[in-house]
């Protein structure tokens, strides 16, 4: 018994190195003089994980290999080096749980990883691992492992782990534990031992230290000195409303009853900036508005289209099938609209003269939207469609540019000249 | 129709609503990883929430966000279908052990990826059966802005309270669409309390008083706690299958049962006569809204019910869909869903369907049914 075990008499088969790390571990908590309920172990599935019945300490159990990505949580939460979270992992979890592993030592999260390696999965009945060494025989490989294992310590080492050791469970390891579990930063140590149930049976004629040997991963230590993880200085906001801006009712709204509108042009040519300003200068007529784009997921080609519905009162649906209006600058947006186009049976086509006319019930208007230059095609678009249906004032497009503080980037004159010719 | 204030009003979407009502309701840890459509708000998070950090998968996200629960924090993420799919096995761990957290469900078009930028309503019954065993997981489901809201707190409330994850479903429609909103109308969110174990006895970590243990974090040195996913007693010790443990496991499903009534909230309009009645959750309703509004004024009564609490399902949903001759569930998916999680295979005869693949459903479809 030792503050940290409230047994002597551990839950493991005779002969297994799970003993030895726990008893190791106490003995370490014990000298360094750790209040063990400034201790955490993780644990996960496996036959090591049943040690937590046996600790004093604080106890987590988590699901099978994911005992290091819970430990790393607990840490964001508790950053004080006092406290000692200790991660209790096999070979399997280890494998399943690789990433969490290199994410730690990435991260270089004040933990300590012990793992378990027997080279098999002992409690599921002697399987290959991702550690099993090359020609160890397991119950899936009877002859013999025919893969190379993992070598963990130098991929923990290479993702950025202080501490790092690899050792042979065999008679008193407390000193790298210790020296792990002191560690402020992120420390593994991979303790290699022999299933006494799977390993020894088959593999008989060989000792543990010649396979030890031939697995060809170097018994050593590895340390480097690097700050442990803390939380970078992020700029965080007290509220996320306060920097929207409003738009203040400056005129009534002639309209009566609810409009949908789609821009269809493409990529780079300003068509969200465009529906941005549109609907902002409805609501400063008092209209209700929504607003979605749509586009391919590389954001940066092809078509870009922007669905719009403009109403007096609230609108609970949003979603613009066949619209009111739609409004196309360019062959991009047009072959992502035509179905719709083709369905319209009434309303308005604004069609940049450049492009073919679908056949559609729609009443047609072909603009030369492009000659403003193609950048500001959607936006000349966006005053064309002003102009001509009145649904909102040119003016109140014109002072929501203006008020935007958005005046000097975009070319107004040029756009007023050509709307005069509209 | 009432005309809202204008005055006040702002271009908002849901994402950003979400992530305010959460960080004030108490939410002080946000772990994300990208998938569309849930990235506004990860993004609206990292400016918002006090600890934000990037996972590098959705199974490393459901685990950090244990640990930092177990150290007392209360965590949120937002994935869809395909990151939701990872964190299943966590959830159950987490479910098992008892912390409280928030998961947001952002709907998409499946199966598997899909379409990353179409909504849908297709995951309701994989968040019904995604406990193994069945035991249900709270999942509330937000149908307009208020809801986005006042659900979001309430998920804080509810896992807080039942020491429980929380399922807050929504969909790409509502969390990614921009509208005119007067922000002010909402109403006031204060912090959900928590409370931890405070007395001098050794603490067990899974002693219920009146249902739900006590919650003690793993940060403090005075008593010790032990933590598992595995079938445990009230010490939080492994016992396979012993009394004491399987009835620690059974007060998982009752205390999710038991607390219902709290966390039971629908919208239920009435007008005189009606004898058709109108079901939409989620995306959905507000078609639904505009259905019953033109339907009214064409001189066919017709009423209207949103759950909102999913799962559980409230039984009242069952006794109000029996009291119409014809009641239309309208959900975008194609295999109705929640008419499913009400009346099961035996359709009830008063039962019609609307349904939708890809496409937003429209108010004209639904009253083409109810019409019918």
């Amino acid at each position: 018994m030792t503050p940290l075990l409230n047994t002597s008499s551990l839950p493991f088969c005779k002969g297994c190195g799970h003993d030895l790390i726990a008893k190791n571990v106490a003995k370490v908590i014990d000298y360094l003089k750790i209040n063990v309920f400034d201790t955490i172990a993780v644990t996960d599935i496996g036959c090591h994980g049943i040690i937590d019945k046996a600790l004093n300490c604080h106890t987590v159990h988590g699901l099978h290999g994911r005992s290091t990505a819970l430990a790393a949580g607990i840490r964001f939460g508790v950053l004080s080096p006092e406290k000692k979270i200790i991660v209790f992992v096999g070979d399997g979890g280890a494998t399943i749980g690789l990433q969490h592993i290199m994410e730690a030592a990435r991260l270089n999260l004040n933990l300590t990883v012990l793992v378990h390696n027997n080279f098999l999965y002992g409690m599921t009945g002697g399987q290959s691992s991702g550690l099993t060494p090359t020609g160890f025989a397991t119950t899936t490989s009877t002859d013999g492992n025919p893969f190379t294992g993992y070598d963990l310590c130098a991929m923990s080492f290479a993702a950025g782990a202080s501490y790092v050791a690899r050792i042979v469970g065999i008679g008193d390891i407390s000193k790298t534990i210790e020296k792990a579990i002191t560690t402020n930063g992120f420390s593994l140590v991979e303790i290699m031992e022999i299933c006494p149930s799977y390993g020894i049976k088959l593999n008989p004629k060989r000792k543990f230290t010649e396979i030890v040997e031939a697995s060809g991963k170097p018994i050593g230590e590895w340390e480097r000195n690097r700050a442990p993880f803390d939380f970078p200085k992020w700029k965080k906001t007290a509220n996320l409303f306060d920097k929207l801006p409003k738009a203040e009712t400056l005129k009534s709204t002639k309209l009566e009853t609810p409009v949908s509108i789609v821009l269809s042009g493409s990529a780079g040519e300003g068509v969200q900036l465009a529906a941005g300003i549109l609907t902002k200068a409805a609501m400063t007529e008092g209209l209700e508005i929504t607003q979605k784009g749509s586009y391919p997921v590389t954001v940066g080609v092809g078509f870009s289209t922007a669905e719009i519905n403009l109403s007096p009162s609230e609108i609970h649906f949003h979603g613009i099938d066949i619209p009111d209006y739609a409004v196309i600058t360019s062959t991009d947006g047009l072959a992502h609209s035509r179905k719709r186009i083709e369905g319209m049976k009434s309303g308005v086509l604004f069609i940049d003269k450049s492009l073919p006319v679908p056949t559609t019930g729609a009443k047609i208007e072909q603009l030369d939207f492009r000659s403003i230059g193609a950048r500001d095609s959607s936006l000349f678009a966006a005053f064309v469609f002003a102009k001509k249906t009145g649904i909102v004032s040119v003016d109140s497009i014109l002072n929501v540019i203006i008020n935007d503080g958005k005046a000097d980037k975009l070319p107004l004159e040029k756009i007023k000249e050509a709307l005069a010719t509209v | 129709m009432n005309k809202p204030d204008t005055s006040k009003r702002q271009i908002v979407d849901g994402s950003r609503i979400m992530i305010e009502a959460l960080a004030r309701a108490g939410a002080d840890a946000f772990i994300g990883y990208p998938i569309t459509p849930a990235n506004l708000l990860y993004s609206y998070s990292a400016q918002r929430i006090p600890i934000m950090l990037p996972a590098p998968d959705e199974i490393t996200t459901l685990q950090w966000m244990s640990g930092l629960a177990l150290a007392g924090h209360f965590p949120v993420t937002a994935t869809s279908f395909p990151g939701f799919a990872l964190m299943i096995e966590s959830i159950n761990m987490a479910y098992m052990m008892e912390l409280p957290m928030v998961i947001i469900l952002v709907q998409r078009l499946g199966p598997a990826t899909g379409t990353a930028t179409c909504g849908a309503q297709g995951d309701l019954l994989l968040l019904k059966g995604m406990m193994s065993g069945g035991h249900p997981t709270p999942v509330l489901c937000t149908s307009s802005f208020e809801d986005i809201w006042t659900l979001s707190a309430k998920a804080v409330e509810v896992a807080v309270k039942l020491r429980t994850p929380v399922i807050l479903l929504t969909s790409k429609e509502e969390v990614m669409t921009q509208k005119s909103f007067d922000l002010s109308t909402l109403p006031e969110i204060k912090p959900v309390e928590r409370k931890f174990y405070s007395s001098e006895e050794p603490y067990k970590p899974y002693k219920p008083v009146n249902y739900v243990p006590e919650f003690l974090s793993v940060e403090q040195n005075k008593h010790q706690v032990r933590i598992t996913a595995s079938t445990h007693n009230q010490a939080g010790i492994l016992m396979n299958t012993d009394e004491e443990a399987l009835a620690n496991t059974r007060r998982l499903e009752e205390k999710v049962r038991h607390f219902l009534p709290e966390y039971t909230i629908f919208e239920h309009y009435q007008n005189q006569g009606a004898s058709n009645l109108i079901v939409a959750f989620g995306v959905t309703a507000g078609a639904a809204k505009d259905a019953v509004t033109q339907l009214n004024k064409a001189g066919v009564p017709t009423d209207l019910l949103i759950p909102k609490t999913m799962i559980p399902t409230p039984e009242g949903y069952l006794s109000i869909m029996g009291q119409y001759e014809k009641v239309v569930i309208a959900e975008e998916n194609m295999n109705n869903q929640f008419g499913e999680l009400i009346f099961g295979l035996k359709k009830a005869p008063n039962q019609r369907f609307v349904g939708g693949l890809g496409k937003m459903i429209t108010p004209q479809q639904i009253i083409k049914e109810v019409q019918s």
